[in-house]
């Protein structure tokens, strides 16, 4: 049992030499050596393993605060606030510093799921053929559904039979896309996102 | 205004917002204005975080804040404690209104010129006297909605301003209608209305008044607790009273902060995904107006004074970007390949139009619907009718799961095997994912990088769009139908890069940004935009976002040095012309000075004969304070706006108090009681806002007033840790630790009289449905005296559903749809609702009534319906009103159902044409924009007639 006593006792030798109070007791820091363990010595900040950063603006809510995004192989390991940022100056609220989570959830879809007609379960589907079948039923509906010309003559140009609902969540650009086709192209008119509701 | 902008105010005011939850690093600069000495209110039904860091908290009864900012209103008033010299300048307190003007103190709560054959008003009853004002905003022209306003507007020929009686003697004058019009919203009356005690409510009045004024600033800050009430734009108007009865406006800490929600909620807006605007807030052509050929478009549209004048320039461009070399001037620009609107198509009405078969695909990007949407059940209902349904979102949400594991599948009124919707759930890229844009609650638009590399068949809606695009310019690359030819005209050549075939983002940016297009050179700013098709511009208020090739502004992060900040106008683009507070020559007096030092914004700098200042003035750079148009010779535009007229979007450049036009509940603010609501409107007979839109229907039923079996006021908000409908924050892990399930708020005095202990179960009910949850009780929720009597109010978070690691019942199953008169948006916050102690249980819960199937009606049978819908002609719209849409989508599907999927003969086409020609006149009827119009459903029943005479 020697061996186990000197373990506890370099234990308790260790725990005191590294424990911060004695050391600030005696004057030390406590901001910089006297906060600093063994163990702490040898944590690395996980943004080292990084080889890539960049700027991201959080997803959730408007206010619109900047994040820096640490990848590795294109994958996330870090998110946090940017400090350069005029509006969170490095601060993000709990749903931003979830951000990680976000990008990397367990639950995350990363396969088309399909639900046929009358079915009681997903199939998985490549990403070609959804977007075919999508084209297709789009376009299908679109003819059924269309109005040139209202019963007074009037030109609508236009589709009841299909609406879009969401965007706010999404970029400028793609928002304008959909209005763009959606609108301009098809003739649809129900399109509508959070921002009336 | 810029949310750093708070910073500097002497006074802020939060109401219809918890912002310290809700918008948390925005509330930082609430913080720093608290450390500078500056007085923070909050005014609110709930005592909050954002209550906790006030230093007056003053409840107030959900649905009532009209009565307590009206009783601001006479407070200034009957005081005299308005800002004179700036009112005076900078509003149109002293313009004479029509004789024809009465108010609600008058006829018992409305306002003159009201209909109530169809519910609408007529505002040629609310015009100046002499002419009439046109609204400043494009987008609301369209929204006139009689044939009345339409001609009052289609001849804008004069374009002088409003008489005015500066000595403000004039009974007719805004001064006087408006001291008329809150003489009864006295501290007692909004004591009596919203529960708030009479001396808190008086100590908000004494902090804003004493606050505001040369030297000193307040700013509101609102979120949708003022939006989402069937009144919400008339509670937004109140505070636009306020701000500018005590000089708010256009100043440094001054202003009105709307904390929009998601992301890009703003953006959205902008470059809209809304059905009755174009990008940057022109308006969607409708065929009941007269916007037949651009060219009656642009009379009707055009105001002939003000910024607005320019429209012309900007509807071209657009168009120009759109259709590119096929838009020319000899086919109008390819106007008529626009969609017209026929009715109300916005979120509510579509949710509805869906159950009653008109809606039969549907996509959905990053919303879920089922939590998000009121009324859920019906939302789900609605669903199970589609053919098919699209889903594009990060997480398997709520709508795409609903035939699985949706309430009406749990309750057996539906089995997953009865509903024929087909789905695609396709996975959506986040934003570190993707390169793009988005815009914040300040209208400041920043750049976000693509870092990651997507996941599998994770791609960005830009990919999706693109791609689905290009696959069905190809399916109509043949046709020679004249229908198709938008889709074949229309500009569609995007860059696709790398093996994903991922879409250059800032090649989107740059049309929206805009170009001449000869040889499409990036325009710096919208000033260069033209009328004739020489320039193409996607979204005319974000030009100059990306003035150059090499030049990306929404992407430049320099901030100000610390110590110099102003306007940090070296981060991002704030739209328009990277402008950070809009209506800055506010902040200088009428000769071009300002205010006072501490609060200087813009002035006019003599020596160089232009507007200087720590932001892009937003005023003709160079128009002297002491500009005065020229009546004689007929000024247009801004030449005919003085230079001290600093609201340069509306047509006289005022801040108007008054909206003689824009609005269709009013020109003033009133107290209405909530659609449902515990008492009877303590102040006029009439009990809630007349041009409220309402669907009463089986499955949404109303509460009547002071329905003894809902006796609770009911209001639902969400929590910092999770967000919104979106499934997001309840899939992260850590988000979702934080708030693991669903709870509702109930007052301790509730609990005990319910016999409810800490975490019980309770079931809320309303007249929508029933859901369980846990009881959380709280002294956060005080009980209300409203009119001598206790009223209690509890309160549930509507972030909950049964995905995600974080989950609850739904809280929107218990609303209702009905919408705000001016936007149709939803009222999520005053309800009433019955809380019972227990669970749902088996038997407890209310089996639904089983949907019965659509028979599909015989051709006759849809004429009588029609006939009996032109033989009524409701008054307003009743519960079997949409009968005659019913019938008729359900005589589509039958017809549609017989041709399958074979190619239908030219003649089948030809019918469908006309048949659906008819539904999109009866769903105007049915859903109108204004009051439903009998004519074209006269000829609608005509074309239909004729169509089954055929079989
Ligand atoms: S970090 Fe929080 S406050 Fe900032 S944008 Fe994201 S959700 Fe909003």
């Amino acid at each position: 049992m020697p061996r186990m006593r000197r373990k506890i006792a370099d234990r308790v030798q260790g725990f005191m030499n590294d424990w911060s109070l004695p050391r600030q007791f005696a004057g030390e820091s406590p901001y910089s050596t006297a906060a600093q363990s063994t163990q702490s010595k040898t944590l690395r900040p996980r943004l080292e393993d990084a080889d890539t950063v960049g700027t991201s603006i959080c997803p959730f809510c408007a206010v619109g605060c900047s994040q820096l995004v640490y990848a590795k192989k294109g994958r996330p390991i870090h998110v946090e606030g940017d400090p350069r940022s005029p509006i969170n100056q490095g601060t993000l609220c709990p749903k931003g510093a979830g951000t990680l989570g976000l990008l990397t959830s367990p639950l995350r879809l990363n396969y088309v799921q399909y639900r046929a007609p009358h079915s009681t379960k997903w199939e998985r589907k490549p990403l070609d053929w959804a977007m075919e079948r999508i084209a297709q039923i789009t376009k299908r509906t679109r003819d059924e559904t269309f109005t040139h010309t209202l019963p007074d003559g009037s030109a609508v140009n236009h589709t009841l039979g299909i609406a879009s609902i969401g965007g706010a969540t999404m970029d400028n650009e793609e928002n304008y896309l959909i209005k763009k086709f959606f609108g301009g192209g098809l003739g649809m008119v129900g399109i509508e996102n959070q921002a009336r509701i | 205004m810029q949310l750093w902008s708070l910073a500097h105010a002497d006074c802020i005011v939060i109401m219809g917002s918890n912002m310290a939850e809700n918008h948390p690093v925005g509330f930082r600069f609430v913080t720093q204005a608290k450390q500078r000495g500056a007085t923070i209110i909050h005014v609110d039904p709930r005592f909050t975080r954002t209550s906790a860091l006030s230093d007056t908290y003053a409840p107030i009864r959900s649905g009532t804040d009209i009565a307590f900012l009206g009783g601001i209103i006479r407070y200034i008033l009957a005081d005299d404690l308005w800002f004179r010299e700036w009112v005076m300048a900078y509003t149109n307190i002293a313009a004479v209104i029509t004789y024809k003007y009465k108010g609600p103190e008058d006829l018992e709560g409305y306002f003159s010129g009201f209909r109530d054959k169809d519910g609408c008003y007529n505002v040629e009853n609310w015009q100046p006297a002499g002419e009439p004002e046109p609204s400043p905003l494009a987008e609301h022209h369209a929204g006139h909605h009689t044939s009345t306003t339409e001609t009052l507007f289609g001849a804008r020929k004069s374009h002088h301003p409003p008489p005015e009686d500066p000595t403000l003697h004039d009974p007719n004058c805004v001064y006087q209608i408006l001291k008329r019009h809150y003489e009864r919203y006295t501290p007692e009356a909004v004591e009596r209305i919203t529960g708030c005690p009479r001396d808190t409510f008086l100590r908000v009045c004494e902090a804003l008044t004493s606050n505001s004024g040369r030297d000193r600033t307040s700013s509101f800050c609102y979120a949708v607790g003022w939006t989402h009430h069937e009144t919400g734009v008339q509670i937004i108007r109140a505070c636009c009273i306020i701000q500018s009865l005590l000089g708010n406006m256009g100043r440094p800490g001054g202003g009105i902060m709307a904390l929009r929600g998601h992301c890009s909620i703003q953006g959205s807006t902008d470059i809209p995904t809304l059905y009755n605007m174009l990008p940057t807030y022109l308006p969607q052509p409708n065929a009941h107006k007269p916007h037949h050929s651009l060219k009656d478009l642009l009379e009707a549209e055009t105001v002939p004074t003000g910024w607005w004048h320019n429209f012309p320039k900007y509807f071209v461009s657009l168009l120009k970007a759109w259709y590119g070399d096929n838009a020319t001037p000899d086919n109008e620009f390819c106007f008529s390949y626009l969609p017209k609107l026929t009715g109300d198509h916005s979120q509510l009405p579509i949710s509805l139009a869906t159950c009653d078969g008109v809606t039969r695909g549907m996509f959905v990007f990053g919303q879920n619907p089922v939590v998000g949407s009121v009324n859920s059940d019906l939302i789900e209902r609605g669903l199970a009718k589609l053919e098919w349904l699209v889903v594009r979102d990060s997480f398997e949400t709520e709508t795409a799961s609903f035939w699985k594991k949706g309430r009406l599948v749990q309750r057996g009124e539906l089995r997953p095997e009865d509903i024929s919707t087909e789905i695609f759930l396709l996975p959506a890229c986040a934003p570190a994912e993707k390169d793009g844009t988005l815009t914040n609650t300040g209208r400041l638009v920043q750049w976000h990088d693509k870092i990651l590399e997507p996941v599998g068949d994770n791609r960005s809606d830009l990919w999706f769009m693109v791609h689905l695009g290009n696959r069905l310019k190809q399916l109509y690359a043949d046709s020679t139908e004249a229908r198709d030819r938008p889709i074949q005209a229309l500009t569609w050549d995007y860059r696709l890069r790398g093996k994903q075939q991922e879409p250059d983002a800032l090649q989107v940016l740059q049309e929206i940004n805009g170009c001449t297009w000869a040889d499409k050179k990036l325009v710096a700013s919208f000033q260069e935009l033209k009328d004739d098709g020489s320039t193409a511009c996607g979204g005319w208020l974000y030009a100059g976002i990306t003035p150059s090739a090499d030049h990306n502004q929404a992407r430049a992060r320099q901030p100000d040095a610390i110590g110099m900040e102003t306007n940090h106008r070296g981060w991002g683009f704030a739209w328009p012309s990277n402008r950070r507070e809009m209506y800055n020559r506010a902040s200088a007096d009428p000769e071009g000075r300002p205010w006072s030092e501490a609060k200087r914004l813009v002035w006019w700098n003599d020596a160089e004969g232009k507007w200087d200042g720590n932001d892009v003035p937003d005023f003709v750079e160079t128009k002297p304070p002491g500009y005065r148009p020229d009546w004689s010779k007929n000024p247009q535009g801004m030449e005919a706006l003085a230079g001290t007229d600093p609201f340069i979007m509306v047509p006289h450049g005022r801040s108007q108090i008054f909206v003689p036009s824009g609005l269709k509940d009013g020109p003033l603010p009133v107290h209405y009681e909530p659609m449902e609501s515990p008492i009877a409107n303590p102040l006029y007979k009439r009990q809630v806002d007349p041009a409220t839109k309402t669907w009463p229907r089986p499955g949404n039923e109303y509460h009547a007033p002071a329905d003894p079996r809902f006796p609770y006021v009911f209001t639902t908000y969400r929590l910092t840790e999770l967000h919104c409908g979106g499934l997001s924050t309840r899939a992260m892990p850590h988000t979702a630790e934080l708030q693991p399930e669903a709870f509702v708020e109930v007052p301790p005095e509730l609990a005990q009289e319910k016999g409810v202990a800490q975490l019980d179960w309770v079931v809320l009910s309303t007249l929508r449905g029933e859901i369980e949850v846990k009881a959380m009780i709280t002294d956060r929720l005080r009980p209300f005296t409203i009119d001598g009597r206790t009223v209690y109010q509890i309160g549930m978070p509507w972030v909950f559903g049964w995905e995600g690691y974080a989950r609850g019942d739904i809280a929107n199953v218990l609303l209702a749809i009905f919408g705000d008169a001016n936007t149709s948006i939803h009222s999520t916050k005053a309800l009433t609702c019955n809380l019972r102690k227990g669970r749902l249980g088996g038997s407890a819960s209310q089996p639904m009534p089983k949907t019965p199937p659509v028979k599909a009606p015989s051709g006759q049978e849809v004429l009588r319906r029609i006939d009996k819908l032109l033989a009524d002609k409701p008054d307003r719209i009743g519960h079997d009103f949409s009968a005659a849409t019913i019938a008729l989508c359900a005589y589509r599907g039958a017809l549609l159902h017989q041709t399958g999927n074979a190619a239908p003969a030219q003649k089948d086409v030809e019918r469908m044409n006309q048949l659906n020609s008819v539904i999109s006149v009866v769903y105007g009827t049915h859903y109108p924009i204004g009051g439903p119009k009998w004519e074209p459903l006269e000829k609608a029943r005509e074309r239909f007639a004729s169509l089954i005479a055929e079989d």
